[in-house]
């Protein structure tokens, strides 16, 4: 268990860190050269603040539109996304490990919180998954790799949490938390994960366009 | 899971475009052309929207098909992404004809490719490019609706929507000269004017259906003395129903005809009518394929146009347009161009009495005659007007006794939804109102 | 054309017409039209209720016509307008009208010397065209794209061979279209077919061609090139050479000459090509990186970009080319040689060369004023409206033709007065 153990935070840790970071860098690199390739009458209306406005206008939760129309998406979608992110940047379980491999620590959450966090993150997963088994507009576009990428999203935070709470075998929990997590990182640049980065692309070019060209919002 | 009592194949409709292409086709060329234009024709931008895509359904309530529907997801942007380029892309283009057919159906009549879905997708997914993608697939196999196929080729072989004649424009020009002279006697369209500030141009249906477009549009230029011309050749038409087929290359021939005849002229801009599609042929997509970043003479829709004339005082309104009116925001003009508030001052000049339509400005609903759907023709007619309850209801919701629509295919598309849903009003281009309401110093007496 | 060495070079400035006192008597007087020679000065002018007639230097013509348009002076001085009496049509040359009428006269084309007068026409619905009065003998359900060689013995257009019920699509991509010259259509059959032209001697025909609704190619005499492009631009004759068409290969454009790229397919657009009187030079608008666009000559690209690059054209010699680029606040800059005149414009107008290459003229517009600019440099006034510049046979005087205060205007300027 052990030798498993230092296997998964070792090894296998920068492997999966790797993956996620090098397959970024790769997919940026890849998307780009292949735009200004093919999509050089789409690339060329790029505009810093226009893309910067539509990405500001729709972090905000209820101020686009369909945000407004949406509501229990939109909280739920906001709440996992920030949870989804902070919990594991700022759990102090995390933080420890950054200080002991690399001696870089910064400010943590009390673990209180971040255990709520992580309910939510489990919490929104749920109401995800209900949406698209229920609500035709997902369901009808959903495919099993959904409900895989959905499971894989969520088994870092289960596991976590089932950890943290001791709840069936913690070392085998805190395994399987690390490999689901490493998991999910490393899956990042090549699922639809990648809208993690990506979308913020598409999100800059809908607003180029529609700022820029078209001088209308585009939320 | 799949749901799979949606979709395009329960609402077939038959057209012999469609039936006689798909029938042509073999399972190697369709693969072969599938592969052709994702390799050579599609990059990042359509990469980067199959795969982020988190098939969310929050684009469903921005596309009147959708809304039109009851929930039927698959009228939903994502759903006819979902039954067009996903599975192209993941069979690789291993599509069997029947499966073109469904989806050159959906791609052409089921998409007015109005952008409106884009506001709506936290991404800013473009379905409606997506779905230019697929008809560019279409045309390179033939598959399309007959009309709007016939109309491509109008275009293509005499470089107007109308298969007009290059005498029977001019022809018209001079008829609607006579005809505007009885009200205003020294009224002139001037053509061939070399050197005037302004081109004005029209769409190809102005001189075979709607003349009084083009004599109201001379009694303006007049009364406002303004410095203008109408070509003589071709070049004169700026619409382009080629842009919707997916014929990329007869798009780009009419742009540089018609930009070119404005270049041979030397005007510094080109005005031109009440028409949506053709502004965003102009202005958005037509230059783009002929590497001109933006419109290499500037053009001027009328909405605007309108506008400046109000602001300069040579437009005055001479008394008001005392009827209910509402305004139709063009997807075209106002998504693709932010003339919403231009609109309004215009409108407002002339009708006190207007009542706007809810959701309106950037946010209206497609009139669903847009995106060369009006131009698929009558087999589609019902397509379009069950397809947008959504917008009758928007229409009644406003009680007013006339609705504006500068635009001549949302002008074709809510003549229908109208006497569809027998909403007994009176349908208008801007320019009947102003022609109406105007001062015109010059008339005789 | 007229022999220039015989118009009045004599410098300084003269009056030729008063337009104001010309408007006594109209109802209204339509755009002026200046001869090449500047000594004539001609609009339309409506003398009542569908009366129209042609005033020349302030003499009407003798004929009157319920409408006349176009009216335009030739290279070689003769005025010549499209008349109608409200049942037919006619070409009046010199208030000299055609002997026959017809349904619809447009397009008039002069040849190169301006001997040859040639117009499109309609009769009955049939299409075709006329020549010095002549009319085709055969008409066609359609026909566009006119053409008349240089030397004016031959004519040409796009014509439609065969009727076409409405949405006939299929037999429309059987190939309907062909090209007719003098009236004989090729016996080849086209999808589409545009932009016939001829060669320097009138003998050959090229044109685009869509041979399905996406192969496109170049067709000479009827016969098509082999190769198959994705889209082509109108041919031209190199002199002393092949036919040149701009080909698109690969997304990108390049130039072909009898079917092989002599200029590789690399640009986001390659248009207007053009050459010298030798055809050793040749030169083309292109666009080497998306929404920017120059000049190459022999293939090598000027250093100026513009978002639009209009009007390129070549001195007889090939040595020197000149053209308009326009940029992104709409104003124009004159490209000589690869280098931009000093002034920026609200609108320019095609450089013209001195015959013998070493001056270049360009009429301008700036604050609604126009003027013509020798080498950079404007003429010291400016005026209402002024024609193209001319330059003397020796080069050494350019004839500007200007309207001032309501007075057309023929001043003969020496290249000192820039
Ligand atoms: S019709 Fe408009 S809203 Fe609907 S899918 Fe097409 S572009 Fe999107
Ligand atoms: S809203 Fe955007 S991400 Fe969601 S299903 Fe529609 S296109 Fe996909």
């Amino acid at each position: 268990m052990v030798e498993i153990y230092n296997f998964v935070v070792g090894p296998l840790a920068w492997v999966g860190w790797g993956i996620f970071v090098v397959g970024i860098i790769y997919k940026l690199i890849y998307m780009y050269s292949l735009a200004r390739a093919k999509d050089y009458s789409s690339l060329d209306y790029m505009s810093l603040p226009f893309s910067l406005r539509s990405i500001f206008v729709w972090s905000i939760p209820f101020y686009a539109t369909n945000w407004k129309r949406n509501p229990a998406m939109t909280v739920a979608t906001f709440l996992f996304h920030i949870c989804l992110i902070a919990v594991p940047v700022f759990l102090l379980a995390h933080v420890v490990l950054w200080q002991k491999f690399f001696g870089i620590t910064w400010a943590t959450l009390p673990d209180q919180a971040a255990d709520y966090m992580t309910l939510a993150v489990i919490a929104a997963c749920v109401f995800f998954g209900v949406r698209r088994a229920t609500d035709l507009r997902a369901r009808y576009v959903t495919s099993y790799k959904d409900w895989l990428i959905l499971i894989l999203v969520a088994s870092p935070f289960v596991t976590g949490f089932l950890a943290y709470h001791q709840i069936f075998n913690y070392k085998f929990m805190i395994i399987l938390h690390i490999v689901s997590g490493l998991a999910w990182l490393a899956l990042i640049p090549f699922t639809r994960l990648s809208h993690m980065f990506l979308g913020l692309f598409t999100r800059a070019y809908a607003g180029s366009e529609f700022g820029k060209v078209r001088h209308v919002k585009d939320w | 899971m799949g749901a799979v009592e949606y979709g395009i194949q329960n609402r077939k409709v038959d057209d012999i475009g469609l039936i006689q292409g798909a029938a042509r086709l073999t399972p190697e060329r369709i693969q072969k052309t599938i592969q052709k234009v994702l390799a050579g024709e599609t990059g990042a931008k359509l990469k980067a929207y199959s795969e982020i895509c988190v098939r969310c359904g929050l684009c469903a309530e921005a596309c009147h098909f959708y809304m039109s529907h009851d929930g039927d997801p698959s009228y939903s942007p994502v759903g006819k992404v979902k039954q067009t380029m996903w599975v192209m892309l993941d069979k690789k283009g291993k599509v069997s004809p029947e499966f073109i057919y469904q989806a050159a159906q959906v791609a052409y009549t089921e998409c007015n490719l109005c952008k409106r879905c884009v506001q709506y997708c936290p991404f800013g997914i473009d379905t409606a490019y997506i779905m230019l993608v697929v008809r560019r697939i279409c045309h390179l196999l033939g598959v399309i609706p007959q009309y709007i196929q016939d109309t491509a080729h109008s275009h293509a072989s005499t470089m107007n929507q109308m298969w007009v004649k290059d005498d029977e424009w001019i022809d018209a020009l001079q008829w609607q000269e006579d005809e505007a002279r009885d009200e205003i006697p020294n009224l002139r369209i001037p053509l061939e004017k070399e050197g005037a500030e302004i081109m004005y141009s029209v769409i190809g249906p102005e001189p075979k259906f709607r003349t009084q477009l083009i004599m109201q549009a001379a009694v303006l230029m007049n009364e406002a003395g303004m410095d203008w011309t109408m070509p003589a050749t071709t070049g004169w038409d700026n619409s382009d129903m080629a842009m919707y087929t997916g014929d990329n290359e007869i798009m780009a021939r009419l742009k540089r005809d018609h930009f070119e005849c404005a270049q041979r002229l030397k005007v510094k801009r080109i005005v031109m009518g009440e028409c949506g599609h053709a502004f965003r042929s102009i202005y958005d997509m037509g230059n783009r394929a002929l590497a001109w970043r933006m419109h290499p003479v500037p053009v001027v829709h009328a909405l605007e146009f309108y506008w400046e004339l109000l602001r300069d005082g040579k437009l005055k309104v001479a008394k008001p347009f005392e009827k209910t009116v509402t305004l139709h925001d063009p997807c075209n003009v106002i998504r693709g161009r932010g003339l919403h508030e231009k609109a309004r001052e215009v409108v407002r000049a002339f009708c006190p009495n207007f009542i706007e339509m809810i959701p309106n400005r950037e946010h209206n609903y497609c009139c669903s005659a847009g995106g060369g759907v009006i131009n698929c023709g009558p087999p589609f007619k019902n397509v379009r007007v069950q397809g947008n309850r959504v917008k009758a209801e928007q229409l009644k919701a406003t009680g007013a006794e006339v609705c504006i629509s500068p635009c001549h295919n949302c002008h074709g598309g809510l003549e229908d939804i109208i006497h569809g849903y027998k909403l007994g009003m009176e349908l208008k281009f801007l320019i009947d109102i102003i022609y109406e309401c105007m001062e015109k110093p010059n008339a005789a007496e | 054309m007229q022999d220039k060495s015989a118009w009045n070079w004599e410098p300084g400035k003269r009056v030729v017409l008063d337009t104001a006192k010309c408007k006594e008597g109209f109802e209204w007087l339509e755009e002026l039209q200046a001869s090449p020679d500047g000594e004539k000065c001609a609009a339309v002018v409506n003398l009542g209720e569908l009366e129209f007639s042609v005033c020349v230097n302030g003499e009407n013509w003798g004929n009157t016509y319920s409408r006349i348009w176009y009216p335009r002076f030739g290279p070689d001085g003769r005025l010549s307008a499209l008349c109608s009496d409200g049942m037919e049509w006619t070409v009046a040359v010199d208030d000299e009208p055609w002997e026959e009428g017809h349904g619809y006269l447009f397009n008039t084309k002069f040849s190169r010397d301006g001997s040859v007068i040639a117009v499109a026409l309609q009769d009955d619905m049939k299409y075709g065209m006329a020549k010095d009065g002549e009319a085709w003998e055969n008409l066609f359900d359609n026909a566009n794209n006119f053409a008349l060689s240089p030397t004016g013995n031959a004519t040409a257009a796009a014509v439609q061979v065969e009727p076409l019920d409405q949405a006939d699509i299929n037999k429309f991509q059987g190939g309907i279209f062909s090209v007719a010259v003098d009236g004989r259509a090729w016996d080849e059959r086209f999808v589409n077919v545009w932009t016939p032209v001829f060669d320097p001697a009138g003998e050959r025909v090229a044109a685009q061609v869509r041979k399905t609704l996406y192969d496109y190619t170049i067709a000479v005499d009827g016969k098509i090139w082999p190769g198959n492009y994705t889209c082509v631009w109108e041919p031209a004759f190199r002199p002393g050479g092949g036919i040149v068409a701009p080909v698109r290969s690969g997304g990108k454009w390049g130039l072909a000459e009898d079917d092989n790229l002599i200029w590789d397919a690399k640009y986001f657009q390659c248009w207007h090509q053009a050459f010298s009187a030798d055809g050793k030079v040749a030169a083309a608008i292109v666009s080497p990186k998306y929404g920017k666009f120059t000049v190459a000559v022999d293939k090598a690209e000027w250093g100026l970009y513009f978002p639009v690059v209009v009007d390129l054209v070549l001195s007889a010699c090939g040595s020197r080319a000149a053209a308009l680029g326009k940029d992104e606040d709409e104003m124009w800059t004159i490209m000589v040689d690869g280098a931009a005149w000093p002034g920026r414009y609200a609108r320019a107008w095609t450089p013209v060369f001195s015959p013998d290459a070493r001056r270049v003229a360009a009429k301008v517009e700036t604050n609604g004023k126009y003027t013509v600019l020798l080498d950079g440099r404007p003429f010291g006034q400016d005026f209402d409206q002024v024609w193209d510049p001319v330059f003397s046979p020796e080069g050494d005087k350019v004839l500007i033709r200007a309207v001032d205060n309501g007075q057309y205007c023929r001043i003969v300027a020496l290249t000192s007065e820039f």
